[in-house]
C-alpha cells in the first residue's frame, strides 16, 4: 500500500468535551484505501515544542466525501495546537501507515476501548459489518460520564457497554471488571483491544486466562512513522525488537514479550 | 540547470544532498514518497560485525526543535546486510554509502573489509561518534589516539572512499579532523548527533532508557554549523556537513561554511520527500545567484 503525504482541509472541529474533539479532514484527491487500526502522522504547525508528526489513529472514513476523521485526546502542546484548528485550515499528513486488525475467524468479537483508545475500534467496527456481515459488541471504559463519547455511534453499530471510574454511566469500574467479561453464557472468540497500556494489559492477561485471541494497539512513541528511525519499537517473541509503525500498531498479544 | 556534480575523494555524487546514517533505513522506505535516483547519495544505517537488538524503549524524545534518540545501532549485522539488503540497493540509481561501526578494531576492520567486497558500494562512512553504545561508537571519537588508530586500521583494509564521522562531543573537533585527514580518511562528515537527556518531571524518571541520547535536529544547527566552518579552514579533504538542516536554504549555509555534500537526517521524518526538495532548491539558488556550479559556492562565505 502506498504511503502519501497529502495536504488536507479542514472541514469541521467538533469539541466533545474538555479532553476530546473529532476533525473532519477531506482531500481534494481520492482517499486511498485505509484499513481499520492504520494511522496517520499529522503535522503540528507553529511551535518548536511540537517538532515531529504526531501520530493519530483513524476514527472513521467517508470514501465518497475523500474525508476522514480523527478522535483526538488533547494531551500535550501538539494536541492542544490541533484542537484549535478552524474549518478551512490545512492540516499535512502521511498517510496510511502501519497494519490493520486481522480478519476474524469468528463472529463473536468483543472490542474493548478505553479514553481515546475507542477510535480505531468504531472504525473497525463499522468495517467487520460492512466487510464482513458481522455485528460486534463493545466494551468501552472512561473516567467518567462527561468523557464517554460519541456513544451513539457504537451503539448503531452493535451492542454497547460501558464502564466508568466513578459509576456515573454504565458499570463502576474498569472495563475489566465488567460483568460480561464474567458471564458464563456469553461466548467471546475474539477481542481487540486499544486503549491506556495498563489496560490493554489487564485485557490481554483476561483473554490469555480464558485462551482468546487478543489484538492490542500499541501507542509508542514515534520519529517517522515509516520504518526508519527504529524509535518506536517493540520486544517481539519471534523478531527482537520490531517497529510498532511498519510491523504494528496492531499486534497480537501471543507475539509480545508482555509480563501478564 | 547548475551543475551540481559533487566528489568526495574518488566519490563522484550527481548531486551534494546525501541522507544522514540512521534517519532513511536502508532508503526503501522512503521510495513511496521520492525517487531515490535524484539523490546524490544514501547513507544507509550503521551496520556491525554481529546483529544488535539496539536499546531498550523509550529510545526516543522529543525536545524543543529536535528530538533525542538512542536507538543504539539495532541492525541485522554485515553478513545479513550483504546477503540480503545489498541486493536490493546496489539497483539504485544512487550511491550507496554503508555506515560501518564495531566494539573494537578489529571489529571495525571486519565491517569494513566485508563492505570493500560489494561493487556497487563505493565509500563507507566510518562512524567513531554514535553516542548509544557502551562499547566502540563514540569513545573512538572522542579520544583522539583512538581515533588515529581505528582510522589507520580502517584504511589498511579499505580502499575505496573512507570518509570519518567526527563527534562533536570534544572540546576541539578541529583536532580530530585534522589527526583522521593525517592517517588515511579521504573525507569527513560532521557532526554526529550531541549527548544530551531529558527528564520527565511527573514520573521523576529520564525520559530515555540509556538515560542520555543524542540530539539532533535545528536545535544543534548553529552548533554543526560552527564546527563545518571550523574544519573546512583547517583541513585539505572534504568536509560533508550535516546538523538540523530542515530545508534548502540551511543547506546552503552549510556549503558556504565549508561543505562538499550534506546530509539531510532528522528532517526525513518530518518530511519524507524533504531531500528533492533540497536538490531542487539548491539548483534555483545557484540558478539566480548566477553560480554555474556547486563547487563555486564550497566554503564562499566571505568573512
Amino acid at each position: 500500500m502506498k504511503k502519501l503525504i497529502d495536504t488536507l482541509q479542514v472541514i469541521d472541529n467538533k469539541r466533545l468535551n474538555k479532553e476530546f474533539f473529532v476533525l473532519l479532514l477531506q482531500s481534494d484527491k481520492q482517499l486511498p484505501e485505509i484499513l481499520p487500526g492504520q494511522f496517520v502522522q499529522v503535522k503540528v504547525e507553529g511551535s518548536p515544542r511540537t517538532f515531529l508528526r504526531r501520530p493519530i489513529s483513524v476514527y472513521d472514513v467517508d470514501y465518497s466525501q475523500q474525508s476522514i476523521s480523527l478522535l483526538i485526546k488533547i494531551a500535550g502542546d501538539g494536541t492542544r495546537q490541533l484542537s484549535k484548528l478552524i474549518p478551512g485550515e490545512k492540516l499535512n499528513i502521511i498517510y496510511p501507515l502501519g497494519n490493520s486488525f486481522s480478519k476474524p475467524s469468528d463472529n463473536r468479537l468483543l472490542l474493548i476501548g478505553g479514553g481515546t483508545g475507542v477510535a480505531p475500534l468504531l472504525f473497525l467496527g463499522k468495517y467487520l459489518r460492512k466487510q464482513y456481515n458481522i455485528v460486534p459488541e463493545f466494551l468501552l471504559g472512561y473516567r467518567s460520564k462527561d468523557l464517554a463519547i460519541e456513544l451513539e455511534k457504537f451503539e448503531e453499530i452493535g451492542k454497547t457497554y460501558i464502564t466508568t471510574e466513578d459509576g456515573s454511566l454504565g458499570h463502576k469500574g474498569f472495563v475489566i471488571h465488567h460483568p460480561i467479561l464474567f458471564d458464563e453464557k456469553k461466548e467471546i472468540n475474539m477481542i481487540y483491544t486499544c486503549g491506556p497500556e495498563v489496560m490493554m494489559k489487564e485485557v490481554a492477561k483476561y483473554a490469555n486466562n480464558k485462551n482468546i485471541a487478543c489484538e492490542v494497539s500499541l501507542e509508542n512513541l514515534m520519529g517517522c512513522g515509516i520504518g526508519a528511525c527504529l524509535c518506536c519499537v517493540v520486544d517481539t517473541i519471534d523478531n527482537g525488537n520490531v517497529n510498532t509503525c511498519t510491523e504494528g500498531p496492531i499486534f497480537n498479544t501471543k507475539q509480545l514479550k508482555w509480563q501478564i | 540547470m547548475a551543475d551540481l556534480i559533487t566528489n568526495i575523494s574518488k566519490l563522484k555524487l550527481k548531486n551534494p544532498v546525501m541522507t544522514a546514517s540512521g534517519t532513511f533505513g536502508f532508503g526503501t522506505e522512503y521510495s513511496d514518497f521520492i525517487d531515490l535516483s535524484k539523490l546524490g547519495g544514501i547513507v544507509v544505517k550503521g551496520i556491525t560485525p554481529k546483529p544488535r537488538q539496539g536499546n531498550p524503549y523509550p529510545r526516543m524524545v522529543e525536545t524543543a526543535s529536535g528530538m533525542l534518540n538512542a536507538v543504539g545501532l539495532q541492525n541485522k549485522g554485515v553478513d545479513y546486510f550483504i546477503e540480503h539488503i545489498y541486493p536490493e540497493i546496489s539497483q539504485y540509481n544512487t550511491e550507496i554509502v554503508v555506515n560501518i561501526n564495531g566494539g573494537s578494531i578489529e571489529e571495525y576492520c571486519e565491517v569494513a573489509s566485508k563492505i570493500n567486497n560489494l561493487d556497487k558500494v563505493n565509500a563507507i562512512e566510518l562512524n567513531i561518534s554514535c553516542p548509544n553504545v557502551k562499547q566502540g561508537g563514540m569513545l573512538f571519537g572522542i579520544h583522539c589516539p583512538s581515533a588515529i588508530a581505528v582510522t589507520k586500521a580502517v584504511r589498511d583494509v579499505y580502499n575505496k572512499t573512507l570518509i570519518v564521522k567526527l563527534s562533536p562531543n570534544v572540546t576541539n573537533i578541529v583536532e580530530f579532523a585534522k589527526a583522521v585527514e593525517d592517517n588515511g580518511a579521504d573525507a569527513v562528515s560532521l557532526i554526529n548527533t550531541l549527548l544530551g537527556m531529558a527528564i520527565n518531571s511527573r514520573t521523576r524518571r529520564p525520559s530515555l532508557s540509556t538515560v542520555t541520547g543524542g540530539l539532533s535536529g535545528p536545535a544543534i544547527k548553529p552548533v554543526a554549523l560552527r564546527m563545518v566552518w571550523q574544519v573546512h579552514k583547517a583541513v585539505k579533504i572534504p568536509v560533508i556537513g550535516m546538523g538540523g538542516i530542515m530545508n534548502a536554504t540551511d543547506a546552503i549555509e552549510f556549503i558556504l561554511a565549508g561543505a562538499s555534500a550534506i546530509q539531510i537526517g532528522t528532517a526525513n521524518f518530518i518530511n519524507p520527500a524533504i531531500t528533492v526538495e533540497i536538490v531542487e532548491g539548491i539548483n534555483d539558488y545557484l540558478e539566480q545567484n548566477k553560480f554555474k556550479s556547486i563547487s563555486d559556492l564550497v566554503g564562499a562565505l566571505e568573512c
